[in-house]
């Protein structure tokens, strides 16, 4: 049966050169290789639970007055949309497990694309002839965090509406093209009826069709280059060393796409994320203390809440604090990230070779310093998202924690990329002798 | 290596076991959504099955040596010269191909920049030109101070250190023109000259539209006479005409004109001083 339908395909499309090709590629089976493949399947499921999710939701801001099954809300005034993720969350069956999972899905893809950025940072995949796939990759975090913001935005509730307000004003801050980049993105001043139709197109149907595109050029590129190995006997640049495409690494990437859903279907169904109902529809005029973005944002937010009030008054024209926390220095992160594998050739290695072995952090004290570095400076970030609640954790007063913050920001990732440089020049030269 | 070497008997067993309780626990899941449909029973039991078929999976993987451990060859990148070549040759006819090739190249490049351009000035569909209703404002001289219940307020609505949130008449809820109305006491203020009148028996009135990033300035420190920001913790000093004194904030609250009417009633007496919400370079066509 089988082999009959086998031959069926290939009698009209001559296939067995090809399959025999795949069948027998070689992948290397180290557990750090696995990430990007996390996240490959965090974005599978998230396709899946999305194109159920938008079956219900209903992106419109008409006004309509609840009379659903959450009797706390009922008689109360709020859009079609929100309405739509109630009766998603309480009346349709499976309805909050799906929507649940999809919120973990998006949090545990971003969070894979950054392990795998780090991964591929500190063994030096980034280098000839791999270019290509690092811009790529970066390209496709860049757009994974941009889907993460439309999607908690769209809901229409109390947290969803403050996420938007903060977008909208780091959006108007941009000199000179602000404003019409926030009319075109958000369609007028805030709060206008256009945003949630805009931020859903872009969400179900713009970005993951761009996120899918660049996904099977990111993939198509590691089959035609072949997957990277650790520096080990018999690794070398002319080999790839692992186990063959069929069967072994099938069923075990099976297996990697199993746990993948397995965990996020646990955490859809265990671990309570993003109650809209509690947070109630968007009321512009209620403030809401403590307020977090999700995690991604938290570095952008840190940098935030960490800036000093300063602006920049040009005669007539202003460029508002907010641009410089918001808008430079995400820009610099990445174009810093984007230009690190030409700036580290031209200016510093002068290495114009292919590599096929990795080398391990150790082996590039400066790379792994300057790596760790930026880790720390972004994570100082992330917990400043947090000041406010840390404040309340240890019984102390907003201003001590951000001051300390602002100190640790350039502090701690000047001493952890000292250490990280010491700690690696150490075992470079156990390892490898004093001239290494 | 061979397929028929006996390893991994135990592995293989388990993986068996495993697939046999995946699908149980799958069945359960399938009971569960066409019964009750609780969402942690459903997450128990089909995260448990699909946990069980990866189970399954590895350990088959784990138990087999078939084609582990494998060597492929890898080329370097990079096609040989002659290759090279013959793609130059074939992409750049001879002959009378040069200039009919090189009028096919500017035709493309022009139709690419003429559809992008089309392209790119349909993004004006997705918005009016910016204008002035970026400055939000919306006071005028007279308009009676409104609560977000609809009743004006009148001079002796609010108690030393109190505090509400009030709106122009007919705007109750908008969200530009939320202003923040505080009692504190006159021998406190140290408003600008210019601005000394603004505040009738010790009554101020701010934006309540954070100039940082626009979240409502929603909460008063009455001890310290702070109006804070629950977003980034911007503190802006009610006794000093709004200006910003911690936190993010680099301009001041706009604040609004107040007088006592002779109704009783607490009046705007003209518009907020600057405009409200987080800052932008302003147009030259637009109001300073």
């Amino acid at each position: 049966m089988v082999p009959e339908l086998a031959r069926t395909f290939d009698k009209r499309l001559r296939l067995a050169k090809w399959v025999r090709h795949a069948l027998n590629h070689v992948f290397p089976d180290h557990w750090s290789f696995m990430l990007g493949e996390i996240a490959l399947y965090s974005f599978v499921l998230l396709v899946i639970t999305g194109s159920y999710l938008a079956m219900f939701f209903n992106a419109s801001t008409a006004k309509v007055i609840y009379h659903g099954s959450y009797a706390p809300l009922d008689g109360v005034k709020m859009s079609a949309a929100y309405r739509s993720a109630l009766h998603l969350s309480f009346n349709v069956r499976a309805g909050l497990l799906v929507r649940q999972m999809h919120h973990w899905a998006s949090l545990i893809f971003v969070a894979a694309i950054v392990a795998h950025l780090m991964r591929i940072y500190f063994t030096g995949a980034y280098r000839r002839p791999r270019e290509i796939n690092w811009v790529i990759g970066l390209t496709l975090l860049l757009l994974a965090i941009l889907n993460g913001y439309c999607g908690y935005s769209l809901l229409d509730d109390e947290l969803s509406g403050i996420g938007l307000r903060i977008g909208y004003a780091i959006a108007l801050s941009v000199p000179l093209i602000g404003p019409w980049l926030t009319f075109i993105f958000f369609g007028g001043t805030y709060p206008t009826n256009a945003t949630i139709p805009h931020l859903y197109g872009l969400h179900i149907f713009v970005v993951p069709a761009l996120l899918a595109i660049l996904i099977a050029v990111h993939l198509s590129i590691i089959w035609r280059q072949l997957h990277t190995n650790y520096p080990g006997p018999g690794r070398t640049e002319t080999t790839v060393v692992g186990s063959r495409l069929w069967p072994t690494y099938a069923a075990k990437s099976i297996g990697l796409c199993l746990i993948v859903f397995a965990c996020i279907t646990a955490l859809g169904g265990l671990v309570q994320i993003n109650p809209i109902w509690l947070y109630g529809p968007y009321a512009p005029a209620a403030a809401q203390p403590l307020a977090q973005p999700d995690w991604y944002l938290g570095w952008i937010e840190g940098a935030m809440r960490l800036y000093p009030g300063a602006n920049l008054h040009l005669g007539s024209w202003l460029i508002p604090e907010l641009f410089f926390a918001g808008v430079l220095l995400p820009c610099l992160v990445f174009a810093a990230l984007y230009a690190y594998p030409f700036v580290e050739r031209y200016f510093f290695t002068n290495d114009q070779d292919y590599h096929n072995v990795l080398r391990v952090p150790y082996q590039h004290p400066v790379n792994t310093a300057f790596g760790c570095a930026a880790f720390t400076f972004v994570l100082v970030l992330f917990f400043a998202a947090g000041d406010d609640i840390i404040a309340i954790a240890t019984n102390g007063s907003v201003v001590t924690i951000r001051m300390i913050m602002r100190i640790l920001v350039f502090v701690a990732p000047a001493a952890i990329g000292l250490f990280a440089y010491v700690a690696c020049a150490a075992v470079r030269k156990r390892r490898f002798g004093p001239h290494a | 290596m061979s397929a028929e070497k006996p390893t991994g008997k135990i592995s293989m067993f388990v993986a068996a076991c495993a697939f046999v309780f995946a699908i149980a626990s799958g069945v359960a899941f399938l009971h569960i959504f066409w019964t009750g449909y609780q969402t942690m029973l459903m997450g128990w039991t089909f995260g448990l099955s699909l946990a069980l078929f990866a189970v399954a999976f590895i350990l088959w993987a784990h138990g087999t040596s078939i084609r582990k451990n494998a060597t492929g060859p890898r080329e370097l990148p990079g096609s040989s010269q002659e290759d090279l070549e013959a793609v130059r040759e074939e992409f750049y006819p001879a002959g009378q191909g040069a200039p009919r090739r090189n009028f096919l190249f500017a035709m493309g490049a022009a139709a690419v920049a003429f559809f992008g351009a089309i392209f790119v000035s349909l993004l004006r569909s997705f918005a009016s030109p910016p204008d002035d209703s970026l400055f939000g404002t919306i006071w005028k001289q007279g308009d009676r101070l409104i609560t977000s219940d609809g009743t004006p307020v009148s001079n002796d609505a609010l108690m030393l250190g109190a505090t509400m949130v009030v709106f122009p008449e007919g705007q109750v809820g908008s969200v530009h023109a939320q202003t923040v109305l505080i009692r504190v006491d006159p021998q406190k203020l140290q408003l600008p000259a210019d601005k000394a009148g603004w505040a009738p028996n010790g009554y101020v009135a701010y934006s309540r539209v954070c100039t940082h990033a626009g979240c409502p300035v929603g909460q008063y420190e009455a001890k310290a006479n702070l109006l804070l920001c629950p977003c980034h913790q911007s503190t802006f000093s009610v006794l000093e005409g709004g200006r910003p004194t911690g936190g993010p904030a680099a301009r001041a609250l706009p604040q609004l004109p107040l007088y006592s009417g002779q109704d009783g009633f607490l009046h705007a007496s003209g518009d907020f001083d600057k405009p409200p919400g987080p800052g932008f370079w302003r147009y030259p066509w637009s109001r300073s």
